[in-house]
């Protein structure tokens, strides 16, 4: 008899293991299945910041989250309504973030007296009654694995090792999943290992059937597809998206890209793609310190290639004197950074928004520069095709604020048509532009005030720049205290009129008569817009808006300010847009700030908003 | 003398084009006022740079001379090519960003012995074991001239200065040897004031393909005048400076000369008691560094013996050869990089 199958609007699941579980791949598997579905979705992966913990113990786990639904979403979500726990620590691990009525499937063959002592469990929690307010499936996965496998030619680690796909295969059939894209993964990913290949096969079929007879599971579940904009889809994570933005900009304005990078997370893994695509002309030098990766970017602008710089905030401390440095001789220069947890080493692998007044003023003097933020992981393409735009056009060294939560988090992007991507002209100064035929390296582009990129290599050009105060026009070394305040002047003029060539604020505001705006900016965009439409849900009304240029900030900021009676800003951080929005504005916003290096929860700022709005009526 | 390769006269400049204008010195001096003090060794070896430019035989304008900061790294306003004056101890970082990147660019590194060897001794090495096209002029005057005063990483230990009344504490690094100790696979000194030694030198930094550092004693007489007298004066330096010339015995004026020792190391003897047939043959060119090392322990406080001159030039491929080899490499097995293709993946799915 066919089972029972229970229709949902969405579903948001959590693997959780141990580091060596491959939690990550079946996450990743589970999404690449829910994606070719046609569901919306979203994800988000939580490694350990240690490589190798020791195995089951709670620093060892690790977990993936995917959010997916029949309608447009934006969040991994707050909590999971099914967990999938490998063993004692990752029941543990993750047991506080579950809302009552929640599943837990376990894998009952970890539970074993040693591995729950590892954790500090006295009792089986899975036996005492502790568990009694979720929905407990206990399965022993790893010994129905074995099980399945016994007819082939593998050891016994490598048959317990396929378990992930055992446990893929049974939540692929609980969701009505697609399967003919893992079949396919498993065929490629272990092509030259086929005993390993039609093992890992047989698992993840042995998990699908296994919830098709076994009574244990009486209903499966369908999620239809969404409604999404017609067109072609891939899933892509924040790193990835900076990368091929800046792939794609180097295509489109001609200029090879040079990457001077050093080793950091969550950044690395812009580094490590790039370094994929030398097909692409990308040169990518892996530095010996951070000063060298941002110098020798530095320096390739110069020579007239596109510079750039991938790190994460302790990496953005070692850059500042170079980036004055930038600011100084005017180049065009991009820094990246992938914001964690801080001060100093902090949290690694988590999320924050703690950078921005580093990347406004962390610099000696007064030295301006364009901040941008992508607002999600696919985002981050546009935004950096946007930053290189901003530094070629202008001159400027540019900084991206992406966080650790868009660099991992993942969600379903369509593809853009060439014809959709911006054009990117740059050009280079070929002749004298003085009076009398001199070259004048400070002289400049009266609409932007751009000074000329004259690059070594063109004769009649030659010309010293350096960090010691320019003359105006001439760029000769100059102390006189006029020209030093007028450069300082200019310097921020320049980049304060990057506002008339950026897109205004949008604000979001259905029926145009709310009184309360939620302001943020980056990586929290998709938990205030989900926020926001929770509270409209209940009839209340909030405006939101959210800002991906930081600085200028776009044209009509002031104006949207003054339109709404209350501005709540939450950030992940101490205030910091806050800080800056009232010190421009004179506006005495709502700052709300949490610093766990998570992601807000939306049901939380839903909660903010609400109690914003009573107040205000 | 340079070999004729490519149709360009400097080894180290293939990939730079020819000119087809004949430079004279006058071509290489900008129209800035240079600022020094007076009698500081940077003049010397300014004019020497301009005298020799014209002979690399290369557009002016693919030139480029990067400095750190310091009195020394003020040079590149003086000439007339391109230039960075940049910041402290990273010119040889953002020297390599530009080397990289322009392989048809002849690009020179000017620093000082704080600048090289204290704030940016990790892109000094860093450059070096890469072998990035780049010629490296550490000017060593022992002491930090821009900032009035201080040692400096090859002040001697004890110097009495501004910020060590007492005497320093610090040992003095060598430079040569920390240049080899990095792999560096050319490596040479001068002196500010023998202009055609150091010509010799700046040719033979050029013709060499990779990273060449050079290292020339300066003189600040403003903050440590005369600190390399002993090596300038007529009357002591024909007795104490050993001449490096590849394929010549190594000899130190006309009663001393050097032999192997115990270890590898390397002895100075009386002429009187050896034969010069047994006196150490330079050979420039040993892939092995270990002779080249023994060479720079001959330093010694006092100046008794001080080699000069090139201690060795090997030839190895360059990072930026090597880095665009990769990407031809990557073209020739996977074709030129298709735009849509790498957006799309393959993982896609369309929606209707
Ligand atoms: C980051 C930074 N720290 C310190 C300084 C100050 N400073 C300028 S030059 C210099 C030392 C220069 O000594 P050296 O490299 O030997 O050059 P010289 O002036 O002797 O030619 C110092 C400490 C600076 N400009 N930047
Ligand atoms: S302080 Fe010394 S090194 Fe600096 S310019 Fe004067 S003499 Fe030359
Ligand atoms: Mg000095």
């Amino acid at each position: 008899m066919p089972k029972e199958i229970q229709q949902l609007d969405r579903v948001i699941i959590r693997f959780a293991g141990d580091s060596g579980d491959g939690m990550q791949l079946t996450g990743d598997r589970f999404t690449q299945e829910t994606a070719s579905f046609g569901n919306d979705l979203s994800t988000l992966p939580n490694f350990p910041a240690e490589i190798r913990a020791p195995a089951g113990t709670l620093p060892g786990v690790s977990s993936f989250q995917l959010h997916f639904a029949d309608h447009d979403i934006m969040t991994p979500g707050d909590a999971p309504d099914v967990l999938v726990a490998m063993n004692p620590a990752a029941l543990k691990a993750n047991l506080e973030d579950l809302p009552k009525g929640a599943t837990i499937i376990v894998n009952t063959d970890e539970f074993t007296k040693r591995a729950l002592a590892k954790v500090g469990y006295t009792t089986n929690p899975l036996e005492d009654g502790s568990l009694a307010d979720y929905k407990v499936s206990p399965v022993p996965l790893t010994s129905l694995t074995v099980k399945a496998l016994e007819s082939f030619d593998i050891s016994k680690k490598d048959a317990e090792r396929a378990k992930n796909m055992f446990a893929l295969g049974l939540l692929s059939w609980m969701y009505n999943r697609p399967t003919e894209g893992t079949l396919k993964f498993l065929q490629t990913k272990f092509a030259k290992k086929p005993e390993i290949m039609n093992a890992n096969i047989a698992a993840f079929k042995a998990g699908w059937n296994f919830g098709e007879t076994t009574e244990d599971f009486a209903v499966s579940y369908e999620v239809k597809p969404a409604a999404l904009p017609a067109g072609r889809y891939r899933n892509i994570t924040g790193n990835l998206a900076l990368s091929y933005g800046l792939i794609a900009a180097s295509k489109l304005s001609g200029l090879p890209l040079f990457l001077g990078s050093y080793p950091i997370t969550p950044a690395s893994d812009i580094l490590h793609e790039l370094s994929k695509h030398k097909r692409f002309g990308v040169r990518t030098f892996q530095a010996e310190d951070e000063i060298a990766g941002v110098g020798a970017a530095l320096g390739a602008s110069f020579g007239g290639a596109l510079g750039v710089t991938t790190t994460s905030g302790p990496g953005m401390a070692l850059k500042a004197e170079t980036i004055g440095l930038a600011v100084m001789t005017e180049l065009p220069l991009v820094i990246i950074d992938v914001q964690r947890g801080g001060p100093s080493t902090g949290l690694p692998t988590k999320t924050e928004q703690a950078d921005l007044l580093m990347a406004m003023f962390g610099r000696n003097g007064e030295s301006p520069l364009p901040v941008l933020a992508p607002r999600s992981p696919s985002d981050c393409f546009a935004i950096a095709i946007e930053a290189v735009r901003i530094a070629t056009k202008y001159r400027t060294p540019v900084i991206v604020l992406s966080d650790g939560y868009l660099a991992n988090g993942s969600e379903p992007w369509r593809i853009p048509e060439l014809s959709e991507l911006p054009k990117l002209e740059v050009a280079f100064a070929r002749e004298p532009n003085g009076e009398n035929g001199e070259f004048l390296p400070y002289l400049r582009d009266p609409e932007t005030l751009a000074r000329p990129w004259a690059v070594p290599g063109t004769p009649g050009l030659e010309h010293r720049v350096g960090g010691i105060e320019k003359s105006d026009r001439t760029g000769e070394i100059s102390y006189a205290p006029a020209n030093h305040d007028l450069m300082v002047r200019t310097r921020q003029a320049k980049i304060d009129g990057i506002a008339r060539d950026i897109e205004p604020l949008e604000v979001d505001d259905p029926t145009g008569d709310a009184t309360v705006l939620a302001l943020g900016w980056g990586g929290t965009y998709g938990s205030i817009a989900t926020a926001v439409r929770q509270v409209r849900r209940t009839g209340a009304k909030i405006a939101h808006a959210h800002l991906r240029h930081l600085n200028p900030f776009p044209a009509n900021l002031g104006e949207v300010l003054k339109r709404y009676e209350r501005v709540v800003v939450p950030e992940i951080n101490m205030g910091q847009l806050a800080l800056l929005l009232r010190g421009r504005f004179l506006v005495d916003v709502i700052s709300y700030t949490k610093v766990r290096g998570l992601p807000f929860k939306s049901d939380e700022l839903a909660g903010v908003f609400q109690e914003v709005i009573d107040r205000a009526e | 003398m340079p070999s004729e390769k490519n149709g360009a006269v400097f080894r180290g400049l293939k990939l730079v084009p020819r000119s087809d204008t004949t430079y004279k010195m006058k071509d290489f001096k900008s129209d800035q006022e240079v600022r020094w003090c007076p009698g500081c060794g940077d003049y010397a070896i300014l004019s020497a740079f301009q005298g020799f430019l014209p002979e690399l035989g290369v557009p002016r304008e693919n030139i480029v001379v990067i400095s750190g900061i310091g009195c020394s790294s003020r040079f590149p306003y003086y000439l007339s090519t391109y230039g960075m004056h940049s910041i402290h101890g990273r010119a040889p970082a953002i020297a390599t960003g530009l080397a990289a990147s322009r392989s048809d660019l002849s690009v020179w590194v000017v620093t000082g012995d704080g600048d090289a060897l204290s704030i940016g001794g990790n892109h000094l090495i860093h450059a070096m074991r890469r072998n990035v096209n780049l010629n490296i002029l550490m000017f060593n005057n022992r002491i930090y001239g821009l900032t009035k005063g201080q040692y400096s990483p090859t002040s001697e230990a004890g110097k009495i200065t501004k910020s060590s009344p007492m005497g320093s504490l610090d040992n003095p690094f060598n430079p040569v040897a920390l240049a080899l100790g990095a792999g560096a696979t050319f490596v040479a000194r001068t002196v500010d004031s023998d202009r055609k030694h150091l010509t010799e030198v700046l040719r033979a930094a050029a013709d060499h393909p990779g990273t060449s550092f050079v290292e020339i004693y300066q003189n600040c007489p403003i903050f440590n005048d005369d600190a390399f007298a002993l090596v300038k004066e007529p009357g002591e330096r024909d007795n104490r400076v050993l001449r490096l010339e590849h394929g010549q015995p190594l000899k130190i004026g006309e009663d001393r000369g050097v032999v192997f020792g115990e270890y590898g190391r390397l002895t100075v003897v009386d002429l009187a008691d050896v034969s010069e047939d047994q006196l150490v043959v330079h050979d420039a060119h040993r892939a092995d560094p270990s002779y080249a090392f023994a060479l720079a322990q001959l330093d010694e406080p006092a100046f008794e013996h001080v080699p000069i001159g090139v201690f060795r030039d090997v030839e190895a491929p360059t990072y930026e050869e090597a880095m665009a080899e990769q990407i031809e490499q990557a073209r020739a097995t996977q074709g030129e990089g298709d735009l849509m293709e790498l957006l799309a993946g393959s993982d896609t799915w369309t929606i209707k």
